[in-house]
């Protein structure tokens, strides 16, 4: 139980930080109809972020909601990768995450429809539908930037470059996945891996652009150790409900 | 005779001669006019406009910002400037003329006792 919950609250914070991460580009959007398009990925990542924190807080058994989990942990108790928290950077940088990301959690997703966990199989049987539009419209504007003008193409490439090294950490496996992978309760990375290089490979080649190069593999956040950026993240997240306990409208 | 075209649902606009302050960034997001179909059965329903690069795009965006309340299950997008309007300064030519002819409306049939599923 306390496995299941720990790994459903690694998939809570993953969709409720990318969440986060996309809802600052509300009213900061290259264009209106791009401001609403980003509110809905951002909305349906909180939307499975609610399920997850509610369920894993559930088999905590702790007496801890979604609200005390979202709302009143500190930085280490945090299990998102990395990858989910970073900066959006302009709209080149944050289509290439969207890419690395909906590439990830679409196969992820698929895997967890059968897991034997009835309550994560549930999560992921609604997710699966609203990461593949992730999906759709990730590939499409890295097509769109990639293979646009020589700004669009330097600016995709250069976020590109920034966010790839990141994606590592999404399928490293540790002893809580192992233990899951036998009782078929998690996804098995190296079943997910594949499936998501060769989605990105191919959306990368069609948009000209280059699959980055490097060995470099940041980590640490499935672990609590996270990048400096997220704790300005957690004080916007957070400061209200802290400031204000139980407040409500 | 000038022509027209469609004007985001705001009726009608010249093709030609219509000043503009669109610069290069608007000039490459041309606008696309919505329909939206609610249900099988029913036809597509004009239900607003919105700017986007190229057809894909629009259709994503129009299913972004006309059907996130469940509000259809098809949608079109249209070029508003392939779209051609009647011009206003016709309005009394194209519709007038229809309007003391009631006997088209087909309100003057008897209709037989008993008859049901009309």
């Amino acid at each position: 139980m306390r496995d299941t919950a720990a790994y459903a609250l690694r998939l809570g914070d993953d969709a409720l930080v990318l969440g986060q991460r996309l809802c600052e580009w509300a009213a900061r959007s290259p264009q209106i109809e791009e401001d609403v398009a980003l509110l809905n990925l951002a909305l349906d990542q909180l939307g499975a972020a609610r399920s997850l924190l509610t369920h894993a807080g559930e088999l905590e058994g702790a007496g801890r909601d979604e609200d005390d989990l979202a709302y009143l942990r500190d930085e280490p108790d945090w299990t998102n990768a990395l990858l989910m928290e970073l900066d959006g950077g302009d709209f080149g940088k944050t289509m290439a995450r969207q890419l690395l990301v909906a590439a990830y959690q679409l196969p992820l997703y698929e895997a967890l429809t059968t897991s034997a966990d009835e309550g994560i199989a549930g999560v992921a049987g609604k997710a699966v539908k609203e990461v593949a539009y992730h999906l759709d419209h990730a590939r499409s504007w890295v097509v769109r930037l990639g293979d646009g003008t020589e700004e669009s193409h330097r600016r995709v490439q250069a976020g590109l470059d920034e966010v790839w090294p990141y994606a590592a950490e999404l399928f490293e496996r540790d002893a809580l996945t192992e233990r899951l992978l036998a009782a078929g309760v998690a996804a098995d990375p190296d079943e997910v891996e594949p499936q998501w290089r060769r989605t990105v490979e191919d959306v990368l080649a069609e948009a000209t652009l280059t699959v980055p190069e490097t060995t470099w593999r940041p980590t640490g956040g499935r672990t609590g150790r996270h990048t400096t950026g997220f704790g300005y993240l957690l004080a916007e997240l957070q400061h209200l409900h802290r400031s204000h306990p139980g407040a409500s409208w | 005779m000038t022509d027209y075209t469609a004007a985001g649902g705001h009726g009608a606009v010249p093709t030609t001669g219509v000043p503009s302050d669109e610069k290069g960034a608007r000039r490459s997001q041309p606008l696309w006019e919505v329909f939206v179909r609610s249900r099988r059965g029913l036809s597509h329903t004009h239900v607003g406009s919105l700017h986007a690069p190229d057809a894909h795009m629009a259709l994503r965006n129009a299913r972004d910002l006309y059907t996130r309340r469940q509000e259809g299950v098809s949608l079109w997008v249209v070029a508003a400037a392939d779209i051609v309007a009647s011009s206003p300064d016709e309005k009394d030519a194209f519709f007038d003329p229809a309007g003391d002819k009631p006997y088209r409306h087909p309100t003057f049939y008897d209709v037989p006792e008993g008859l049901t599923h009309l």
